[in-house]
């Protein structure tokens, strides 16, 4: 299997991590932000840097060639280098899932992979999912049901959500309440959140 | 001639389910925050913070960082040797360089000398206060409570939590041709920058402020704090834009929380119910100034009390309003004090609510909103003496809480504009933090012209806009639809003087309804709006709207003193002591209402906020090192999507209320959760937990001190 197609290869899905656990929420962060930085040393014998060395990142479709430090993670390459500012910094340790991106089609999150980590892999940010001209079904469902208020979660949310519903069609209430639970909002959106989900889920987001 | 009102013939989209207007750009990323803002050139700032609560500044050596590539300018305060810091976190440097990673690594590089001091961070015990105390007194409480046919005396506790506005404090900042541009995450458009110019030595005319998104403010982002004075000071020294935006830990530590409460209560009353007398010693902290909750007793009138405060001055950051302030702090050493008195009477809880809401500003709107929030819950089928009999470990109980709130209409001014191609916009310095100000705007004026929301296009965040008001205290929406309204009608009648002859009518025969301007009672004689608008020829109609407060009240267009109830259904495990949130109910007053939907949004959003301070929030300090343990997503835990249970909200609308004008609603309905949460989780388990958050070990403990079983 390619590196492109198995999702396992990376380490560093903090989402598929706590899964794999049986994990939810809460107080469960020690372990995993160190652990895949380790695992992607070893596995990675050409060791790169110190300094900015260039990479080349497949981005919603094109290819973006840009100059990093190793030590930069994804969503600051995003959102520092190639001006995708969907992906929100927000706890900048795997905690609340603001700067989740699909990567292979997987929701990462981008604060706890590094950029050279995601070379040669599918990266998808919410800016890829649609536009406010054309939107996808999940956002479509975001903005009818009110699923935002400051709007500082949701592209993260909605990022979360198309992996999900791609997964989960028809899924229920309880089943959107633990698949989305990799995800904080602070304005309190979770009840028109329920409501998106479930609606897109029904066509297993597609428009 | 149109009149600007809010009679209900006259409301074409006020009032209705609309979506709101920049939902798309939220969804798709399109939204630019403060953070998001990249400039050319732009600079990545990072802080340099005290690892000390509390210590004297002897030296900063800021040159190792200077040594390194890729760093730009490092800022520290001239005055500062010398000077003590007071908290963890408190800004001793700021280095600015080409990325975030040089920025972040040359911040660690910085090397201050510090002479250590004695801190105290400790909150929970009254006699740290060193104050005076406060003292408010009405009757003879002493003798009350001698006289009450039952009294009963409890301890509560509200701890210090924290804003985490997921969009961190922060700015963009660089100088243009001489001007000031500033893109920060403010609840302040118009006057964000007042006193930046002195601060950071720039001429304060030529300041811009812009802020079209913001990440969640709560409270907090008023001003442009130190930080955004430092970053108008290194664009300036470095000529190129700077980007500070505070790092999660120093975001919860320092950039703003709620003062804690902590409360010995003694209430008694008479046979009946009726509550006599309460005597309250409140204590807590606010950081080293400020002031602590003691509007006590809460919403009741109570004869006789006594409410003793004292201040606990400690080495952390400073408290900053938070969503309703002092409201939720009283509101929880109320109601609790009321429902442990009514279980020690054997009355029903609500009842015993229901028989003291006479002793209430609007007793008639409060037993209105019980019967209806009884009705949603099932309260009269459900509730249960305090301790839930039902064998096994899993215990329900149903909890009551009551709140009020102000929200007038703050000052506000508005301009519309009425194109000659029938476009229209309006332009307004007021801000969105989420709550749907961009929306309410255009539907009012949209509203007020007979079109469609589409058709307008509003524009707000710029500090070159009219100047609004700061959202705070559920200010905004009376102020800016005043504002816009009357905008509106005065354009409106402009644009009717011009078409009247047209049509062979005066002005004030006129109505625009459904697109077209048209002749009051005889529709057929009428213009499309678009031609209508072409008889400007090439000059565009602009008129500007002024909403002074007293003036709006009084006119009928805003109005202040809501009441809202919630009703909380909980499940308590007493192996585990885990709260399981099965229902929360909120019936909630707020005049006329603009929006429903993202009305509906802003409560259901409040009762999550409220959910979130019962369950899990507290800033967590270590009395050895002086530091918030939980500065970070993982310990200072928000509720998740799975943690909140059903929610349902009532609003109340119609005749009594919506000819009260518009009035806040951010604010009221974030007061009682915690107070119903915790009435709840007493009503389950038999046995009142009295600190919030109401976590496992507390539940445990609780019921360890009274037995182990409901």
């Amino acid at each position: 299997m390619s590196a492109e197609h198995d999702p396992s290869s990376s380490g560093v899905s903090r989402r598929g991590f706590l899964k794999g656990l049986g994990l939810g929420t809460a107080a469960t962060g020690i372990v995993s932000t160190v652990t895949p930085v380790a695992e992607a040393a070893t596995r990675n014998p050409d060791l790169r840097g110190p300094g900015e060395v260039p990479l080349t990142l497949k981005v919603n479709g094109a290819t973006r060639s840009l100059s990093v430090e190793p030590r930069v993670t994804l969503l600051d390459a995003l959102r520092n280098r190639l001006d995708l500012t969907g992906p929100k910094k927000v706890c900048d340790r795997g905690t609340c899932g603001a700067c989740t991106v699909l990567v292979d089609g997987q929701p990462v999150y981008a604060c706890c992979m590094l950029a050279l980590e995601a070379e040669g892999r599918t990266v998808t940010t919410v800016e890829g999912l649609g536009t406010p001209e054309k939107l996808s079904a999940v956002q479509k469902a975001f903005v009818e049901h009110d699923a935002q208020q400051c709007g500082f979660c949701t592209p993260g949310f909605v990022t979360a959500a198309t992996a999900f519903v791609r997964q989960n069609p028809n899924a229920t209430i309880e089943e959107v309440r633990a698949g989305l639970g990799g995800n904080l909002c602070r304005c309190g959106t979770y009840a028109g959140m329920i409501l998106a989900v479930v609606d897109a889920a029904k066509t297993g987001g597609r428009s | 001639m149109a009149k600007a009102e809010w009679a209900a013939a006259r409301r074409s989209l006020i009032g209705k389910r609309i979506s709101r207007l920049d939902g798309p750009a939220k969804t798709t990323g399109a939204a630019r925050y403060a953070y998001d803002i990249n400039r050319p050139g732009m600079l990545y700032a990072k802080i340099v913070a005290s690892p000390h609560a509390h210590a004297k500044v002897l030296a900063i050596d800021t040159k190792p960082a200077e040594d390194m590539a890729g760093v730009r300018a490092v800022w520290k305060d001239p005055e500062m040797i010398g000077k003590e810091v007071n908290y963890v976190g408190a800004l001793v440097a700021v280095v600015a360089a080409e990325t975030e990673e040089i920025a972040t690594e040359a911040a660690s590089r910085v090397m201050v000398q510090y002479e250590v001091l004695e801190h105290q961070v400790v909150d929970h015990k009254a006699d740290l206060s060193k104050d005076r105390p406060s003292q408010r007194t009405q009757g003879d409480v002493e003798d009350a409570l001698k006289k009450a046919h039952t009294t009963v005396q409890g301890f509560y506790g509200v701890p210090v939590i924290t804003h985490c506005c997921l969009e961190p404090h922060g700015q963009v900042t660089e100088m243009k041709d001489g001007d000031l541009l500033v893109w920060p995450s403010t609840q302040n458009v118009s006057k964000y920058s007042t006193g930046l110019g002195e601060a950071a030595g720039v001429d304060q005319n030529r300041i811009r402020v812009d802020c079209q998104y913001m990440g969640g403010g709560f409270g907090s982002k008023f001003n442009f704090d130190r930080w955004g004075a430092i970053g108008a000071i290194l664009a300036k020294q470095t000529g190129r834009p700077v980007k500070l935006m505070l790092d999660r830990d120093l975001e919860l530590a320092t950039a703003g929380s709620r003062p804690s409460a902590f409360a010995n209560i003694k209430i008694g009353a008479a046979s009946d119910g009726t509550v006599t007398a309460l005597d309250a010693e409140i204590w807590g902290t606010s950081g080293m100034g400020g002031s602590i909750p003691t509007q006590m007793p809460y919403v009741f009138k109570v004869p006789n009390f006594r409410v003793v405060g004292k201040r606990i001055q400690t080495h952390r950051g400073s408290a900053r309003a938070w969503r309703a302030p002092n409201h939720p702090q009283n509101c929880v050493l109320t109601m609790c004090a009321y429902a442990d008195l009514a279980a020690k009477m054997g009355m029903d809880e609500l009842d015993f609510f229901l028989r003291n809401v006479q002793f209430t500003d609007r007793p008639a709107v409060y037993t209105e909103e019980f019967k209806i929030a009884a009705d949603l819950i099932k309260y009269r089928e459900k509730a249960h003496p305090r301790g839930d009999r039902t064998p096994g470990p899993i215990k329900r109980g149903l909890g009551v809480s009551l709140h009020t709130w102000g929200g007038l209409g703050h000052d506000s001014e508005c301009d519309v504009t009425i194109n000659p191609d029938g476009s229209v916009e309006t332009r307004m310095g007021t801000q969105d933090l989420g709550v749907g100000t961009r929306t309410c705007l255009g539907i009012v004026v949209a509203d007020t012209l007979g079109l469609p929301l589409e058709a307008v296009h509003v524009q707000i965040g710029r500090s070159d806009y009219p100047v609004s008001g700061a959202s705070g205290g559920s200010t905004t929406i009376g102020g800016i639809s005043t504002a816009s309204r009357k905008a509106a009608t005065a354009a409106l009648n402009a644009l009717f003087d011009v078409v009247a002859p047209k049509l062979g009518v005066t002005p004030d025969q006129l109505e625009a309804v459904g697109g077209e301007v048209r002749q009051i009672g005889r529709p057929a004689n009428k213009l499309a709006w678009k031609h209508a608008c072409a008889l400007l020829g090439v000059s565009p109609i602009t008129r500007r709207g002024v909403s002074i407060r007293g003036e709006s009240e009084k006119a009928g267009f805003t109005s202040q003193g809501v009441g809202g109830v919630q009703i909380a259904d909980v499940s308590v495990d007493i192996e585990t002591g885990v709260v399981t949130m099965n229902e929360l109910v909120a019936v909630q007053d707020c005049g006329l209402i603009i929006d429903l939907k993202l009305a509906e949004s802003q409560v259901y959003g409040a009762m999550i906020m409220g959910i979130t301070s019962a369950l899990y929030e507290e800033a967590v300090y270590d009395a050895t090192t002086g530091r918030m343990l939980n500065a970070d997503m993982e310990f200072y835990r928000l509720a998740g999507i799975k943690d909140v249970g059903k929610l349902t909200v009532h609003m109340m609308t119609g005749k009594g209320y919506d000819e009260r004008g518009v009035i806040g609603l951010g604010e009221p309905p974030v007061i009682s959760p915690a107070a119903a949460i915790s009435n709840a989780v007493a009503n389950a388990i038999g046995t009142r937990v009295p600190n919030l958050p109401l976590t496992p070990d507390r539940v445990l403990t609780a019921l360890a001190e009274k037995g182990g079983v409901a």
